[in-house]
Formats: C-alpha cells, sequence, structure tokens
C-alpha cells in the first residue's frame, strides 16, 4: 500500500460523492419547476442510498472480482473477502478505498438518469428502476470496460467513464423518457425556476470532476496532475464556447448556457482525461461545447423527446464524442500518454466499444423500464403531475414565501 | 378620500417613492404582483429554447389621499414610474367610503 496514493484516492472518494449529493442535486433541482424542487434532491439522495447497499451486497463483486469476459463473480458479495490489509490488485491501494472509490460512480451514473424523467415520474418507479437499472447496465458495462471484461481486453480506452458513466447514462435517458412520455404541455414549459441553483451545482460539479479524472490515475502522480490539468482546460474552454454560441444566436451570453457549457466539456473529456494534455484539453471542450449544443436541439425538436434535462444531449452525446476523438488527440502537444496500436485501429475499437455500451444500454433500459411500468406504474396522475411532486409524492413544498 | 393604485415597473419605485415624499404623501403600500397588458409577457432563452413569461413582474403601490390631493399625486407618480417604453404600467383612481386608523380610531381625513 502506499500512503500518498490511498491519500489522494480518499480524497478523490469525497469529491466524486460531492458531485451526486448536492452538486448534481442543485445542477438538476435549479432547472426544474419551483413546485419540484424537493423531488428532484430526494431522488438523488435516495439513489446514493440505495446504490451503496445493492453495491456493498454484489454490485462491487458483479463488476470488479473475477475475470470473466461478461460479469465479474460473487466471490465478494457482502465485501466477505475486504479486510483492513487486502490491497486491490494492480493498485497500491487498500481495497476498501477502491471499493469506495468506485461507489461513488456507481452512484452518480443512474442519479444521472434523473434528468429525463423528472417533475412526472412515480417516486417507486424512481427507486425500482434505479436498482435494476445499476445491476443491470452499469456493473456489467463497468466489467466489460474497467472490470478485465472483453472490452477492456480488446483495447477500449475510457479513462473515466465516457462510456460507462456518461453514455449508459445518456442512452438509457432517452428511452425512459421516451417510455414514459412528455411532462404536460411540452414542450411549452415554465423555465429553470433558479438559475442560480444550477451554477452552484455546475461549479460543485467541476470541482467534483478533478476527484472524478483525476482520481481515475489511481495514483497521486503525473498522470493524476496531467488529468486534472486537461480536465480543467476543457472545462474553461467549453463554458466560453457555449457562451460565445449563445452570445452569436440570441445577443445575449446566458448563465446557465455557461455552466451547461461546462458540463458538457467535462462530460467530453472524461474518457480522454487521463491520456491527452492540455492541448487535447482546450480541443474537447471547444468540440464538446458546439456538438452537444446542436445535440440538445435535436433530441428536444427532432426526436420530440422529453428528456427534461438534456441527459443524453449533454452527458450522452459529450462522453461519447469524447471517446471517439481522443484517438486522434493524444498525440498533440506536450503531456499526452501514447496508443498502442495506429490512431485509426484504436478508432475503430472505441467506434466498437460504443455501440456495444450503446446498444445494451438502450435494450436493458427498455426492459427494466417495461417492468418498472409493471410492477409501480411510472408516471403520477395527471393532477398530481400539476401540483407538483413536492407536495403530492412527498408532502413537502420548496418554498414558503408569503407565510 | 381617493384611493390610487398604479402597477408600475419594479425598478421605479424609489422614484416613485422619493416624489411622493416631495409632495408630502406619507403612506403607501407596496405589493410584488404579475401580470400582462401591452407589453404580452417576456420572452426568455434556456439552453437555446424560447419561454415565453405570460405574466412578467410588477409592483402595485396603493395610496389612499384626500380627494383635493389626487390629481398632484397621481401626477407625480406618473411622472416618476415612466419610462416611456410599452410596459410601464397603469394607474388607476377609485372613491375612497371610509378609512380609520387601527391605534387611535380616528377616521377618514384624520386617519389618513
Amino acid at each position: 500500500m502506499a500512503s500518498g496514493d490511498t491519500a489522494w484516492i480518499l480524497v478523490s472518494t469525497v469529491l466524486v460523492l460531492m458531485m451526486t449529493l448536492p452538486a448534481l442535486g442543485f445542477f438538476y433541482a435549479g432547472l426544474v419547476q419551483a413546485k419540484n424542487v424537493l423531488s428532484v434532491l430526494v431522488q438523488c439522495v435516495a439513489i446514493a442510498c440505495l446504490v451503496s447497499v445493492l453495491w456493498f451486497v454484489c454490485g462491487y463483486s458483479l463488476a470488479f472480482s473475477g475475470s470473466g469476459a461478461w460479469i465479474g463473480d460473487a466471490a465478494a458479495f457482502f465485501l466477505k473477502n475486504v479486510g483492513r490489509e487486502t490491497v486491490r490488485a494492480g493498485t497500491h491501494l487498500p481495497e476498501s478505498v477502491f471499493v469506495m472509490f468506485q461507489m461513488t460512480f456507481a452512484i452518480i451514473t443512474p442519479a444521472l438518469i434523473i434528468g429525463a424523467y423528472v417533475e412526472r415520474i412515480r417516486y417507486s418507479a424512481v427507486l425500482l428502476f434505479s436498482g435494476l437499472w445499476l445491476l443491470v447496465v452499469y456493473v456489467p458495462v463497468t466489467h466489460w470496460i474497467w472490470g478485465g471484461g472483453w472490452l477492456g481486453q480488446m483495447g477500449t480506452m475510457d479513462y473515466a467513464g465516457g462510456l460507462v458513466v456518461h453514455l449508459s447514462a445518456g442512452i438509457s435517458a432517452l428511452i425512459i423518457a421516451w417510455r414514459l412520455g412528455p411532462r404536460q404541455h411540452f414542450p411549452r414549459i415554465n423555465p429553470p425556476h433558479a438559475p442560480w441553483m444550477v451554477m452552484v451545482g455546475a461549479a460543485m460539479l467541476w470541482v467534483g470532476w478533478f476527484g472524478f479524472n483525476a482520481g481515475s490515475a489511481l495514483n497521486a502522480n503525473g498522470d493524476a496532475g496531467m488529468t486534472m490539468l486537461a480536465t480543467h482546460m476543457s472545462a474553461a474552454t467549453a463554458t466560453l464556447v457555449w457562451m460565445a454560441i449563445e452570445w452569436i444566436t440570441f445577443g445575449k451570453p446566458s448563465l446557465v448556457g455557461a455552466v451547461t457549457g461546462t458540463v458538457a466539456g467535462l462530460a467530453t473529456v472524461t474518457p480522454a482525461s487521463g491520456y491527452v494534455g492540455p492541448v487535447g484539453g482546450v480541443i474537447l471542450g471547444a468540440a464538446g461545447s458546439v456538438v452537444c449544443y446542436y445535440a440538445v436541439h435535436i433530441v428536444k425538436r427532432g426526436l420530440k423527446t422529453d428528456d427534461a434535462l438534456d441527459v443524453l444531449g449533454v452527458h450522452g452525446v459529450g462522453g461519447t464524442l469524447g471517446t471517439l476523438l481522443l484517438p486522434f488527440l493524444v498525440s498533440l502537444g506536450a503531456g499526452g500518454a501514447s496508443l498502442s496500436r495506429p490512431v485509426w485501429d484504436q478508432f475503430i475499437v472505441q467506434l466498437e466499444s460504443a455501440g456495444a455500451v450503446g446498444i445494451w444500454s438502450a435494450v436493458a433500459t427498455l426492459v427494466i423500464v417495461f417492468v418498472t411500468a409493471r410492477l409501480t406504474g411510472l408516471r403520477v396522475s395527471k393532477e398530481d403531475e400539476i401540483q407538483g411532486l413536492d407536495f403530492s409524492s412527498h408532502g413537502e413544498t420548496g418554498y414558503h414565501i408569503n407565510v | 378620500m381617493k384611493f390610487i393604485i398604479a402597477i408600475i415597473q419594479p425598478h421605479r419605485l424609489d422614484n416613485v417613492r422619493e416624489a411622493l415624499l416631495a409632495i408630502g404623501v406619507n403612506g403607501l403600500t407596496v405589493t410584488e404582483v404579475r401580470g400582462y397588458g401591452r407589453q404580452k409577457g417576456q420572452k426568455e432563452i434556456y439552453r437555446g429554447a424560447e419561454y415565453t413569461i405570460a405574466f412578467v413582474p410588477k409592483l402595485k403601490i396603493e395610496i389612499a389621499v384626500a380627494s383635493e390631493r389626487a390629481e398632484e399625486t397621481i401626477n407625480a407618480i406618473q411622472s416618476a414610474a415612466r419610462t416611456g417604453k410599452v410596459g410601464d404600467g397603469k394607474i388607476f383612481v377609485l372613491d375612497l367610503l371610509q378609512a380609520l386608523r387601527v391605534r387611535t380610531g380616528e377616521t377618514d381625513g384624520d386617519a389618513l
């Protein structure tokens, strides 16, 4: 065990948990109407806790124990073989720290999907869907890429989760939004109730993302440092580019637009963050904002699907874009890593991996949504939706202003 | 007595208050309200999507004055609230039947 590495991953774990509690909560809660602010926050809290327990029971073992091509084994169910002195194979970390670090990734991924179904979903459906989705989509895909499964063996490069986290969540978000149907009056919906809260969430996501990406180095060394640098450059560039697009298109650069650019840049750089240098980060940020900006429009207008907070358009598209661009950017400027095969060969591997993860996420989510609809029902009643989920589902009100 | 209700742009409140103080009107009530007139709401853009805000934020001022002071009060409000753009608001004047100061029980002119 190395104390320096361990210290950094302990900190990274804290940062990544903060990305869900409360950063993603703020980011999403600010974007919904005032009558649904609490429902989004309680969904984040509940998913974090539910995933934690499932991760302990069987999720970690099925993702990271054993060397099967498709799924892990049962050796680490209930973490029964993880002691104080157990070292995670291939690292210098205590396995307890590795379990926790990976748990925070498992938490945020189903939580990202919240953005697709806000303001109309039944709370029991959130819990059932998220639990099933973790075990049927997240766990196997993680095993394929990071747990020694078939994609990892094929040479897929996904540093911190462009495919594992962002593509899987993005595609699944589209599927559940489609099956759930749009909110009342879509696309004429009320605007975000608290843009300032969106910014607070995005800013905390940005900081947390250093743990997400630079923590994925699993070392406290130059790899982690370069990852953090590339990550930050992408976020900063993407923010400026999204702002510029809005400024040119509408005459005014908005706060919500700027911080949406931040998140698009962070999602885009995620799979590449440990392989590129700062020049790659800048390019990924710029590309991420341009492509995600138009992707958001295509999903909303073209597909007419109410992926309410643009999970596919921002996360899914950004994560996939970074995955596909990374082979071309590693050798650009100083600070990049090297590829183990020719650029175009690696690109084909990336493309096949994105296809495999996308198809599995879509098909499995379709089945999970079907099962969830049968067992709990998906939507609240029209009256409850109009009243707002805060009161109709949770018996609370976000803002008592006048009395 | 007259009861004056003025709907104004929120950012003109300080102007209006100063103008009323200057002519000796020493009491008013302000409420945050939302509504639309010829301004027909406003457009806001989030992530490239346009949202129409049907009801625009305004302030409602309520003032009770003696009948002979109504004209100058109305003029003071109008000149202080006016920017010349659509959405500057409206002033309504009603006959006021009765007034009573809660603390002393004084009525009508003495209560204003």
